[in-house]
């Protein structure tokens, strides 16, 4: 089965699908898109990086995508405009990548596999890879939930808990890292965040609780990432747009039936909420 | 020892020097009020108090093992978290069955399926403060808890905590801009304006002058609170009121309260 090309990219999804729900929850609920963003930019400075020390992609990646994201997370305790700061550096980062690997030059071929993933040519290795990974971030998200929700309430209640609100911060910026690091074979730098975001938006419509919320997401994203591979396969189209692009319909279809369901259930969602 | 013990607290945020030689000490079983008009650094110093923030210079010791139940300010659900009530409780922890209880207890049944985001401001505070009393608080730590309350609930929310208070024996810390209707349940009443001026039983704070200067009562003392007995009763529908300021405000309801006691 493993010989099929396209039964290990449907593996390889499905294994991304399962860390970005929840991943992409917290992206949503506490607003770090940017901060994605940033930390995904990133990785193509790691891909320059594996490629210049010869070492595996996946670890240049991790490691990019890890000192950008403590970076990051740093700048957002100070005061000024963070917007503007993620923005630079999630748009330097990305540059300074592309510059580090045109200067390596041989690898210019293969920039657009890194931008936008290459989820078809996955080997049994990257599934390790990614699987890995995703067991990484799951299990981490699932080890700290109760304080991760706590703290993204609110920090000073986290406190009042005995939880130290910087502590949970560090652990979603460690699985974003790790999560970035395994999803850039898959759907590639530039659609990193979309995959985290869109099936985590489109399962706020559905659901009325956060651990629902996390599995529908799971669910979606999985969803996205099948039709994205079928819609790849037969108009020939490159698999990680066509998957965020599968995410974005299904989101549409989300937040139509989400505003059908709280028409029949009680006031708009905007009222409820 | 005392629950909470902060000694020579400096507190900075940015450049700004917010709390400047605090000493601060809670017993078992004490009720403490803290008031100050805005921008006074209160819900600063509850949060140096709880942990939240860390001072600048001197030190704050808290019990060990202390259980702090946390009532905040305002907690903003963002729309794009979905949280029952009921799931909101499990969180503090408790059985099932205690859940429930606390929610009776708080005056709030049946509210364990609605959204948190959309609770009325009286059914918020009441959830949140079930919320701290599920942790088995040593102190209760509530930071303007009738805050967007009209009177009736201020006053009913001000009783649920006497009572608890009277039931578990916890010790309350609470910041409040308007002091009337607290000062009658609290032992101590702290009067805070970046420094502490002046602390001690209600009626010894509310007749020092530095409260006095705080709350703009000073000589006309007597004019504010017939002015205020008088717009009170026409529900603020006079065209004067327009005119009176915040302090007086709060003040004049104050010595209304204080005048009827």
């Amino acid at each position: 089965m493993f010989d099929d090309f396209l039964f290990r990219a449907a593996v390889a999804v499905t294994g991304l699908a399962l860390a970005a729900g929840p991943m992409g929850c917290f992206v949503v609920w506490r607003r770090m898109a940017y901060f994605g963003d940033a930390t995904a930019h990133a990785a193509i400075l790691g891909v320059a990086l594996s490629l210049a020390l010869a070492m595996p992609i996946w670890l240049g990646v991790l490691v990019m995508a890890l000192l950008m994201a403590l970076f990051v997370s740093k700048l957002s305790g100070r005061t000024f405009a963070i917007d503007t700061m993620l923005g630079v550096a999630a748009h330097s980062a990305l540059a300074f990548g592309l510059l580090a690997a045109a200067l390596i030059g041989s690898v210019r071929l293969d920039l657009m596999a890194f931008l936008f993933g290459d989820v078809l040519a996955v080997s049994v290795k990257d599934l390790a890879v990614i699987w890995g990974g995703a067991a990484l971030v799951l299990g981490l998200l699932a080890w700290r939930w109760r304080p991760l929700i706590l703290a993204t309430l609110n920090r000073d209640l986290a406190t009042a808990h005995g939880i130290d609100p910087r502590r949970e911060q560090l652990v979603l910026t460690l699985a974003l890292a790790v999560l970035v690091a395994v999803a850039i074979k898959v759907v590639g730098a530039l659609l990193i965040t979309a995959l985290l975001l869109i099936p985590a938006a489109a399962a706020r419509a559905l659901t009325r609780g956060p651990e629902a919320m996390a599995v529908v997401a799971v669910i979606v994203a999985a969803l996205s990432g099948w039709l994205g591979l079928g819609l790849s396969l037969t108009a020939d189209t490159p698999a990680g747009p066509s998957i965020v692009a599968a995410a974005a319909v299904l989101f549409s279809l989300a937040a139509l039936v989400g505003t059908r369901l709280s028409r029949i259930a009680g006031p708009p969602m905007s009222e409820r909420l | 020892m005392s629950l909470i013990d902060a000694r020579n607290v400096i507190v900075r945020l940015g450049d700004a020097e917010v709390l400047t030689d605090i000493d601060f000490r809670i017993d078992r079983g004490e009720i403490v009020t803290i008031v100050g008009p805005n921008g006074s650094g209160k819900s600063t110093l509850l949060r140096v108090l709880i942990g939240a923030e860390a001072p600048h210079s001197g030190t704050v010791e808290r019990e060990r093992g202390l259980r702090i139940g946390y009532v905040p300010q305002r907690l903003a659900v963002d729309r794009t978290l979905p949280l029952t009530v009921g799931r909101f409780l499990r969180l503090s922890g408790g059985t099932a069955e205690r859940r429930a209880d606390m929610l009776a207890r708080v005056g709030a049944s049946g509210l364990g399926d609605r959204q948190l985001g959309a609770l009325s401001g009286g059914q918020f505070q009441r959830v949140m403060l079930a919320q701290a009393l599920l942790v088995g608080p040593d102190i209760l730590v509530l930071d303007e808890p009738t805050q967007g309350l009209d009177q009736p609930g201020e006053a009913a929310l001000y009783r649920l905590i006497e009572d608890v208070h009277a039931e578990i024996g916890c010790a309350v810390l609470m910041v409040s801009h308007d002091l009337h209707v607290v000062m009658s349940a609290s032992d101590r009443v702290i009067c805070l304006n970046g420094h502490i001026c002046c602390e001690g039983t209600p009626t010894v704070v509310s007749e020092a002058p530095e409260y006095r200067a705080l709350f703009g009562l000073g000589t006309e003392g007597a004019l504010a609170l017939y002015r205020h007995e008088h717009s009170h009763h026409h529900h603020h529908d006079h065209p004067h009121d327009a005119a009176h300021d915040h302090a007086h405000d709060h003040h004049g309801s104050d010595a209304d309260r204080t005048g009827a006691a």
